[in-house]
C-alpha cells in the first residue's frame, strides 16, 4: 500500500502482511503436493484395512493355513482366468476353467504358459481375486506369481497354484474368481541379454 | 464520494500508464492490464479449443470416417479439453478476478503484483508446449485429458510435453490463487468486512483455496506418470505391483474440486448480475456464501463418483452416491436464491441479464443430469457415453462460459469506457442460447441410447441426432464470432460513452470509479457506506 494510506486509520487493523499470507499459502501448496504422493500408501491402507481387500501378492502364513479344517458341508466354485498383456508374446491358460471345492481343503491347480517368441523373456503374473471383499479369505501357499518366470524361446511350462479357501468365507459367497495377467518384465528381460546365463526353472532374484 | 473527485482530477492530468508496448504489457504489474491479458489469452484459447471442437463435430456429422484419422480425432478430443479447461475457462476467471477483486474491495492493486505478472506470462509458454505436440512426429496426446494410465503412457513422448505443460499451468494458477487470497485477506478497504464483501469476491476467495489445495495434487499425479514412463517406477504399472485405478483416485481427488473451480466464480458473477437487473439486493447473501463454502467442502469427498464402474466395494459406491447427491442441497439453495432475487423485482433484460438467466436455467439442467449420473445403478448405463458429454457441457458451456460472457457484457463498459451494442449483444445471446441447446441437448439421447464418447465413428442408429448436434455445433461456433465483433466494436469504435454507474441498478465499489477505470484506482482507500453494497444491509 502507498504511504498516504497510513494517515487513514483503518477501522479494523490488518492482521497479516501479504508476504506472510503468501508464505502460509505456499505451505498449503507444498503439503498438498506431498498429499498427492501420500495417497499411494493411503490407498493401500484403505484397501487393506477399511475395505478388506488383500493387496499383497505374498504367500499365506503356512501355520495359519494349517489350522484351517475342511468344511465338507459347503461347496464353492472357484473359477480361473488367465490373461496376457499385449506386449508379451506368450500364451497362458488354466488347465481347468472351473472347479468345485470345500472351504478349508488344500487344492492344487495348474496353469500352462508358452513363450511364442524366439527369445527368452521374463514375465510377472499379477493376481486378482473377485469379489474383492473375499480376497482376504483366499490363501495361496504356492504360486508362480510369487516370483518372476523366465521362459526360453519356444519353451512351455506347467505351473502350479496351491491354495486354501478360509472356511470363514462369508456364506453369501458361492463363487470365487482367481484371475492372473502376465506382463513382460522388460527390465529383467534386458538383463538376461546382458548376462546370458542359461536359465532353467524358476528364476530367483 | 470525495475520493472519486480526487480520481477524476488525478486522471485528467496523467494516467501513469507505462510507455511502450513491452513496458505496458510484458513487464506490467498492474492488475487491470494483467486482467486484460488473461481475458484476451482466454478468448484466443476459446477459439483454439473451439476450432478443435469443430473438427470433432465435422467428423461426427455422419457415421463412417470422413475427414480425419482416428489418431488425430483422439488428439482433438484430448487437447480440446485441456485447452478449454486450463486455457479458456480458468484464465478467464483469473482475469476477471484480477480486474474486479481490487475494484470490488477498494484495493489499489493485487497484493503481490510481480508474482501476478509471472503467473500470467507462464501460461503462453505452457500452451506453446502443449500445442507444439500437434506438429511433432507421432502427434499430440491421444489418451483423453484425464491421462489415465496405462493408455496415456502407451503413446509417444507427447505425454512428457503434456505433463510439463500441466506443471506450468498448475504453477500459474497456484500463484494466481495465492495472490487472490493475499489480496482479499490483506487489502480490503477499511470497513469492507469479510461479510460485506461482494459475492463475486467471496466466490473467488473460496475458489482460490480449492486451487491451492488440489492443483499440487494434480502436479503430483502427473509427476508419477512421468516417472512411471521414463524412470522405471511402478506407481500405476500393474506389472510392477502398482495399480492403474489408484491414478483415477488421485486424479479425481484433484478433478472434482477442479470442476467446482470452474463453476464457483460463475456463481459469483451471476449473483452480481441478477440483483443489478432486478434492482433488488441479492436474496440470502450469507446463505449464498455458506452454500458456496459447503459445495467447496463437499467437492473433496465425492471424487469416486467419476469411477463407479472400476469395481468399487458396494459400501464405497453407496457412500459416494449419497455424498454426491448431498451437493444438490447447497446448489438448490443458490438456484432458489437467484430466482427469489428476481421475484417481484423491476427486471430489465440487457445482454448480461439474459446470459445470467440462461445460466440459471441451463446450469440447472446440467445439475439435474449430474444427479442422474450420481445414481450408481444408472451410472453403469451412462458411464463413458454421450450422456456424460452432454452433462458436463451443460455445466461448463452454458454454465461457466455463459457466466464469463455475461460478466464481459456486464463489466466491459467499466473496462473500456464504452457501451457495447445492445442490439448485437442480444443477437449474440439468442444465437448462442438456441444453438448451444441444438448442439448439446440431443447428446443426452445419444448417450441414453448407448453411444460411447471419444469415438470418431459410430453406429448408423445414432446418425440423425449426431447431425443435429453438429449443425448446432457449427452454429454455436460461428455465433461466437459475433462476440468478438461486439467486443472489438465496443472497445475501439463505440461512440456511446459509459457513465461511472453504467447500469441503473448497479451497486458496489467498482461502479464508483470512472469508466473506463483509470490505470490506478483506490490509491486512497474509499470510505465505505453500506448502501453502496450490492447485497444491501447485511448487518441484520
Amino acid at each position: 500500500m502507498k504511504p498516504e494510506n497510513a494517515k487513514l486509520e483503518p477501522t479494523k487493523p490488518v492482521a497479516h502482511d501479504a508476504r506472510g499470507i503468501a508464505k502460509v499459502a505456499l505451505g498449503v501448496v507444498f503439503a498438498a503436493f506431498l498429499l498427492g504422493f501420500a495417497m499411494v500408501p493411503i490407498y493401500r491402507i484403505a484397501c487393506e484395512h477399511v475395505l478388506g481387500i488383500r493387496m499383497s501378492g505374498e504367500a499365506a502364513d503356512a501355520a495359519q493355513v494349517a489350522l484351517m479344517t475342511e468344511d465338507k458341508s459347503r461347496t464353492i466354485a472357484v473359477e480361473f482366468v488367465a490373461n496376457v498383456n499385449s506386449k508379451l508374446p506368450w500364451t497362458f491358460k488354466p488347465e481347468n476353467a472351473r472347479i468345485e471345492i470345500h472351504p478349508g481343503a488344500l487344492t492344487e491347480v495348474w496353469f500352462d504358459a508358452s513363450n511364442l517368441s524366439d527369445a527368452a523373456i521374463v514375465g510377472n503374473a499379477v493376481p486378482s481375486v473377485a469379489p474383492a471383499e473375499a480376497s482376504p479369505f483366499f490363501n495361496k501357499t504356492e504360486c508362480f506369481c510369487f516370483t518372476e518366470q523366465t521362459l526360453d524361446a519356444g519353451e512351455s511350462r506347467r505351473m502350479p497354484v496351491r491354495f486354501v479357501v478360509d472356511p470363514q468365507l462369508p456364506k453369501e459367497t458361492k463363487t470365487l474368481t482367481l484371475s492372473y495377467t502376465f506382463y513382460a518384465n522388460e527390465l529383467a528381460t534386458k538383463q538376461l541379454s546382458v548376462v546370458p546365463v542359461p536359465v532353467a526353472g524358476v528364476a530367483k532374484n | 464520494m470525495a475520493h472519486a473527485a480526487v480520481h477524476d482530477a488525478h486522471n485528467d492530468t496523467h494516467d501513469h500508464k507505462p510507455q511502450g508496448f513491452l513496458n505496458r504489457w510484458l513487464f506490467t504489474t498492474n492488475h487491470k492490464d494483467i486482467g486484460t491479458l488473461y481475458l484476451v489469452f482466454a478468448l484466443v484459447m476459446f477459439f483454439t479449443g473451439g476450432s478443435m471442437a469443430m473438427v470433432i463435430r465435422a467428423e461426427l456429422f455422419e457415421p463412417g470416417m470422413q475427414l480425419v484419422q482416428p489418431e488425430f480425432f483422439n488428439q482433438m478430443t484430448t487437447i480440446h479439453a485441456l485447452v478449454m479447461i486450463f486455457g479458456a475457462v480458468m484464465p478467464a476467471f483469473v482475469g476477471l478476478g484480477n480486474w474486479m477483486i481490487p475494484l470490488q474491495i477498494g484495493a489499489p492493486d493485487m497484493a503481490l503484483p510481480r508474482m501476478n505478472n509471472w503467473s500470467f506470462w507462464i501460461l503462453p509458454f505452457a500452451f506453446v508446449l502443449l500445442l507444439s505436440t500437434l506438429f511433432m512426429n507421432g502427434g499430440g496426446p491421444q489418451g483423453g485429458w484425464t491421462l489415465y494410465p496405462p493408455l496415456a503412457l502407451q503413446g509417444g513422448n507427447s505425454i512428457a510435453f503434456v505433463i510439463f505443460a500441466i506443471h506450468m499451468m498448475g504453477i500459474s494458477s497456484i500463484m494466481g490463487a495465492i495472490n487472490i487470497i493475499a489480496t482479499i485477506l490483506n487489502m480490503r478497504a477499511p470497513g469492507m468486512d469479510l461479510l460485506k464483501m461482494p459475492i463475486f469476491t467471496w466466490s473467488w476467495l473460496i475458489t482460490a483455496f480449492l486451487l491451492i489445495a488440489v492443483m499440487p495434487v494434480l502436479a503430483g499425479a502427473v509427476t508419477m506418470l512421468l516417472t512411471d514412463k521414463y524412470f522405471g517406477t511402478s506407481f500405476f504399472n500393474a506389472a510392477g505391483g502398482g495399480d492403474p485405478v489408484m491414478f483415477q483416485h488421485i486424479f479425481w481427488f484433484f478433478g472434482h474440486p477442479e470442476v467446482y473451480i470452474m463453476i464457483l466464480p460463475a456463481f459469483g458473477i451471476v449473483s452480481e448480475i441478477i440483483p443489478t437487473f432486478s434492482r433488488k439486493p441479492l436474496f440470502g447473501y450469507q446463505a449464498m456464501i455458506y452454500a458456496v463454502a459447503s459445495i467447496a467442502f463437499l467437492s473433496f469427498i465425492v471424487w469416486a463418483h467419476h469411477m463407479f464402474s472400476v469395481g468399487m466395494p458396494l459400501g464405497g459406491e453407496l457412500y459416494f452416491m449419497y455424498a454426491t447427491m448431498l451437493i444438490a442441497i447447497p446448489t438448490g439453495v443458490k438456484v432458489f436464491n437467484w430466482v427469489t432475487t428476481m421475484w417481484e423485482g423491476s427486471l430489465t433484460f440487457e445482454t448480461p441479464m439474459l446470459f445470467a438467466i440462461a445460466f440459471v436455467i441451463l446450469f440447472t439442467i446440467g445439475g439435474f443430469s449430474g444427479l442422474m449420473l450420481a445414481i450408481v445403478p444408472a451410472d453403469f448405463q451412462y458411464h463413458d457415453t454421450y450422456f456424460v458429454v452432454a452433462h458436463f457441457h451443460y455445466v461448463l458451456v452454458t454454465g461457466a462460459v455463459f457466466a464469463i460472457m455475461a460478466s464481459v457484457y456486464y463489466w466491459l463498459p467499466k473496462w473500456s469506457g464504452n457501451m457495447y451494442s445492445e442490439r448485437w449483444g442480444k443477437i449474440h445471446f439468442w444465437m448462442s442460447v438456441i444453438s448451444v441447446n441444438v448442439l448439446f441437448f440431443p447428446q443426452h439421447f445419444l448417450g441414453l441410447a448407448g453411444m460411447p464418447r471419444r469415438i470418431p465413428d459410430y453406429n448408423v442408429a445414432f446418425a440423425d441426432f449426431n447431425m443435429i448436434s453438429s449443425i448446432g455445433g457449427f452454429w454455436f461456433g460461428l455465433s461466437q464470432l459475433l462476440f468478438v465483433g461486439v467486443i472489438v466494436h465496443a472497445v475501439y469504435f463505440s461512440k456511446n460513452r459509459a457513465t461511472s454507474q453504467v447500469w441503473e441498478g448497479a451497486k458496489g465499489l467498482e461502479w464508483t470509479v470512472p469508466s473506463p477505470a483509470p490505470h490506478h484506482t483506490f490509491t486512497v482507500p474509499p470510505v465505505i457506506d453500506d448502501s453502496m453494497l450490492a447485497h444491501g444491509d447485511v448487518t441484520h
